[in-house]
């Protein structure tokens, strides 16, 4: 049984004319899906459209999480549970926790932080990802066009518009 | 379309291409391992089998069978350690202070050198681990967990047990960001390869796609990981520092350790990134990456480093004299002229002048000078290590208890072992990873290379 086809892919070797490209498709009424590179091109978010990355806000949450189990935890053991004077010293000596909180605040920032990435990028060892073109890892870029996504516009039209846009090549995928 | 800019030098020459660049790193990954490949992999892991022998007699017998005495109750485990965890900085110097300073000539060289970083603190953490005598017990001794003793917890106030957060956490961070940087190079290995090479690299690559969304977060986790791992590079050797300066034993009860100890840090790093990045780039190939420029730069890092770790040598002795403290004087006198006066000397001549010979362009552009300078740097280090824990433990306050330290064969095989470990693993990770980050390069050729379309 032949497969729908899902997608129009344009294949761009230039960063620069895959971000003029973005513009020009985004102008002419086509929604894009993705585009994918082999290296991170940048300035492509704001082309895309894409808002600004709330991972800094779940490393900065995650840090909090790491300063406050640090503080409680230290105070609570040597403080409450088991009062240990060593060399005269505080059994609660507040400077002395420093090190300890700072290092658990950049550990629980940074698995916090990481592990968000991997949920919402979906990375994990057993996905199974739609590669699009075999070359995006290698040299090239390309920009997707979900066809069910973009019904109001004849795929010829589309073709004709990533052509126009700059594309080497434009070609056609599908997914089971 | 030439984009050569006329005032920098290019990073990237040869004229490659992206897909140049691709088949440059992955060749190595994909291409069957050489005979040089196995017999440099062979030797290292020899080392490492005859070295385990002293740590299988060091766990069996325990710590005894060190040369450590009543006097030196520390000596080559404690230099060691802190010789390695010093050697793992250049990788997060490179990977993290070099992406926020937005350096661009970090992108050949980050991914071997934190590689390194990771291999060298694993070296580290074998000396307190084996120095606890009985490492099984280690969890309780070192980690807050609730033992049979009651609810007797680990010391908060102890600079060993800062060491234990540390390191640990330096190690897990700088694992995380070295694996981050790997998956979209590993997605390239996968789209290149059939059969259980696609299987294993497509399971190390995480299903990565290459969409600009995920590029776009990546880029964000790079940048905040590099924010925390940062003060991270500065806090691990700080903290390293103050397992000595806290302490009161004349020699090691300075406020100048920490800076001091992490501009050393960062000296014998940038030594071993030079060491093992010579070496790679020749065997490699890699000459077009890893250039001439990037050598410079790095021996540039050298002269700066070494110069304050200079100046920390003069301060220490500055201040051991201006403080009045007959105590302090006395180990720094004993430490240039006492018995130990030929591990000072070395440590000088190789940490103070040795750089200093960078200053000349001739010098600093030559690869041999360059990595003799750079082995000569990694064991300046080491004695300065040394001097620094033999010399001011060996003669303490009380004369009667004054004792030398001589390490038996069972010092001398742990530290091979780490040797033999390192390089084992660095030799795997030459093999079966991509030495150099594909993506990131990619991501500056088209402004830093000499050629950027064929």
């Amino acid at each position: 049984m032949e497969k729908d086809t899902h997608f129009v892919m344009g294949v761009y070797e230039d960063e620069d004319v895959l971000l003029h490209a973005i513009q020009e498709v985004r102008s002419s009424g086509v929604k894009i899906h993705e585009v994918y590179s082999p290296y991170p091109v940048h300035g492509i978010d704001d082309y895309l459209g894409y808002k600004r990355s709330k991972l800094p806000i779940a490393a900065f949450l995650f840090g909090l999480l790491g300063t406050c189990l640090a503080l409680t935890m230290q105070f609570y053991m040597l403080k409450f549970d088991w009062p240990m004077i060593i060399g005269g010293k505080d059994h609660a000596a507040f400077p002395d926790f420093i090190p300890v909180t700072f290092e658990l605040t950049v550990l629980l920032a940074s698995f916090g932080m990481v592990g968000v990435f991997m949920v919402s990028t979906n990375l994990k060892p057993w996905a199974q990802p739609r590669i699009m073109d075999i070359r995006i890892t290698d040299d090239k870029h390309v920009l997707a066009v979900d066809i069910a996504n973009n019904s109001a516009i004849e795929l010829s039209k589309i073709e004709e518009i990533l052509k126009a846009s700059g594309a080497s090549e434009v070609n056609k995928k599908s997914f089971e | 379309m030439q984009v050569t800019s006329s005032v920098r030098e290019p990073l990237v020459t040869g004229g490659k291409s992206y897909h140049d660049v691709t088949h440059d790193v992955a060749r190595h990954v994909e291409a069957k391992p050489n005979i040089r490949w196995f017999l440099a992999f062979l030797t290292s892991a020899g080392v490492l089998a005859i070295g385990s022998i002293a740590v299988i007699a060091t766990v069996w017998e325990g710590i005894g069978m060190w040369g450590l005495n009543k006097t030196v109750g520390w000596a080559w485990d404690i230099t060691n350690f802190v010789w390695w965890v010093g050697i793992g900085h250049a990788g997060t110097l490179i990977s993290a202070v070099l992406l926020l300073f937005r350096q661009k000539w970090r992108t050949s060289i980050n991914r071997a050198a934190e590689a390194m970083t990771i291999f060298a603190v694993i070296c580290a953490a074998m000396f307190p681990v084996l120095h606890m005598g009985r490492p099984w017990l280690g969890a309780y001794w070192a980690l807050p967990l609730p033992n049979v003793f009651g609810s007797l917890w680990v010391n908060f106030n102890s600079p060993l047990l800062w060491d234990v957060f540390a390191i640990s956490t330096y190690f897990s961070v700088s694992l995380v960001f070295w694996y981050i940087g790997l998956i979209p190079d590993f997605a390239t290995i996968r789209d290149r390869a059939t059969g259980l090479r696609k299987i294993i690299y497509g399971a190390l690559s995480f299903g990565w796609d290459g969409a600009a969304k995920a590029w776009s977060r990546y880029e964000s986790v790079s940048l905040i990981l590099a924010g925390l791992a940062t003060p991270l590079v500065l806090s691990v050797h700080t903290i390293v520092s103050m397992d000595f300066a806290t302490s009161v034993i004349p020699g090691w009860h300075t406020t100048i350790f920490p800076p001091y100890f992490v501009a050393g840090a960062i000296f014998s790093g940038f030594a071993m990134v030079l060491t093992l990045m010579i070496i790679t780039r020749k065997v490699y190939k890699l000459e077009d990456y890893i250039t001439m420029g990037h050598i410079e730069l790095m021996n540039i890092v050298i002269i700066i480093t070494g110069s304050i770790v200079g100046i920390a040598y003069i301060t220490e002795f500055f201040i051991a004299w201006y403080s009045g403290v007959e105590a302090e004087q006395y180990a720094f006198i004993n430490r240039a002229t006492g018995p130990y006066w030929w591990a000072y000397w070395s440590m000088m001549t190789c940490n103070v002048i040795s750089p200093q010979l960078f200053w000349f362009k001739k010098i600093r552009t030559s690869i041999v000078a360059t990595f003799a300078l750079s082995i000569v740097v990694n064991i300046g280090m080491w004695f300065e290590r040394f001097v620094i824990i033999v010399t001011s433990l060996h003669r303490d306050f009380l004369p009667s208890s004054w004792a030398m330290f001589y390490p038996t064969w069972a010092d001398v095989g742990v530290y091979l072992f780490t040797f033999g470990l390192f390089f084992t693993l660095f030799f795997l990770f030459a093999k079966f990873f991509p030495v150099i980050n594909m993506a990131e390069v990619k991501s500056v050729l088209k402004s830093s290379s000499d050629n950027v379309k064929k």
